[in-house]
């Protein structure tokens, strides 16, 4: 499973990590949707130290499609869900 | 999993594959590039702000050898003010050493301070090629909306192939910059890498060298030794430096403090 982090490259982790991992995104995405600011901060800061620490980076020169992709640790709630909320792009 | 991770990546493969469609719709193709070109701008930034980093990191350290550098010396002229040459040749041998780090901590200041110039050059150039696609993506998706509006959508389109050639050429000369721009991260990348910063000590050196160092730095703790003598012994030591320096006493005085520094270039 290969996943991006926004501006700082690609990991790849082992898909046995992929259940922590997505308690934490789903936490995310609530906080998210609840406005909780500096709740969707600190969970988004967990989950990319867990990302990085269980995963591998990949070489800045490979070019991999991402299946997974955060935003990046500087981005805020706003922008975020500016990016999902991007011209009906979600697929479904 | 419908997190955050699942739902961007969603979105972005979105974009990706529309953006390889044969780019039906442009506006996506320009979103996803103007995305990609955000991220390595964010990335050269970064680049820029570790040099720095690494630059300020070099000055405090040149600075505290200086210090200890002067420290020795003080320390030297006290030991032989109080007749103990032993431990003036001692501090002055220290300090030598210190003065060689010192100069070798120069080199690396000053290429750093050229790398950090080039890469703030290039932020630059590239925050103002991000800006203007910015614009100019902004402008071309105002027309295509536009233009899908209209109801004469055969006239429209014509007119949109036109564009299309310009976008193509737009993201081409963005995907040029973007490999020019990596090969550039990666020679910083390299100069990091190399060790150079983490080994400020400059105490890897081969044998040989240690030895013409240990040789270099003898002759100027000799030299120090003389000139400090000198100024112990004030007026009558001028007879002694003649018999060393040459004929002309006061000259050769003089020497001893320009030589160390002119020998570590």
């Amino acid at each position: 499973m290969i996943v991006r982090i926004m501006g700082e490259g690609q990991v790849i982790l082992a898909d046995g990590h992929l259940a922590e991992l997505n308690r934490l995104d789903d936490e995310l995405l609530a906080e998210m949707e609840n406005g909780d600011g500096p709740g969707f901060r600190r969970t988004l800061q967990a989950l990319l130290t867990r990302v990085r620490d269980l995963g591998e980076p990949l070489p800045d020169d490979s070019l991999e499609p991402s299946e997974l992709i955060l935003p990046s640790p500087d981005a805020t709630l706003e922008e975020v869900r500016e990016l999902l909320s991007d011209d009906g792009l979600i697929p479904g | 999993m419908s997190g955050v991770m699942k739902r961007m990546g969603m979105i972005f493969r979105a974009k990706a594959n529309k953006a390889l469609d044969r780019a039906e719709d442009p506006r996506e193709t320009l979103d996803y590039s103007y995305q990609k070109q955000l991220e390595l701008l964010q990335k050269v930034r970064r680049g820029v702000a570790d040099v720095a980093t690494s630059r300020k990191r070099l000055e405090l350290q040149l600075n505290q050898l200086q210090s200890q550098s002067g420290k020795l010396e003080d320390q030297g002229r006290k030991a032989l003010a109080l007749g103990r040459e032993d431990l003036a040749r001692e501090a002055l041998s220290r300090r030598a050493a210190l003065q060689q780090q010192v100069t070798d901590l120069e080199t690396q200041h000053a290429t750093l301070q050229g790398e950090e110039e080039k890469l703030t050059l290039a932020a630059q150039r590239l925050q103002a090629k991000v800006d203007a696609f910015r614009t100019k993506k902004e402008t071309i998706k105002a027309t295509y909306t536009a233009a899908q509006a209209q109801t004469r959508i055969g006239e429209a389109f014509s007119g949109i192939s036109e564009e299309m050639g310009d976008v193509g050429l737009a993201i081409q000369r963005a995907e040029d910059k973007t490999a020019q721009l990596q090969a550039r991260a990666g020679a910083i990348d390299e100069l990091l890498a190399s060790g150079a910063l983490d080994d400020p000590s400059g105490m890897h050196k081969d044998d040989i060298q240690a030895e013409l160092d240990r040789l270099s730095g003898g002759t100027d703790v000799e030299l120090e030794l003389q000139r400090m003598k000198a100024e112990l012994a004030g007026g009558s030591g001028s007879g002694q430096q003649a018999i060393e320096g040459g004929s002309d006493g006061r000259q050769s005085q003089q020497q001893p403090q320009d030589t160390p520094r002119f020998d570590k270039q």
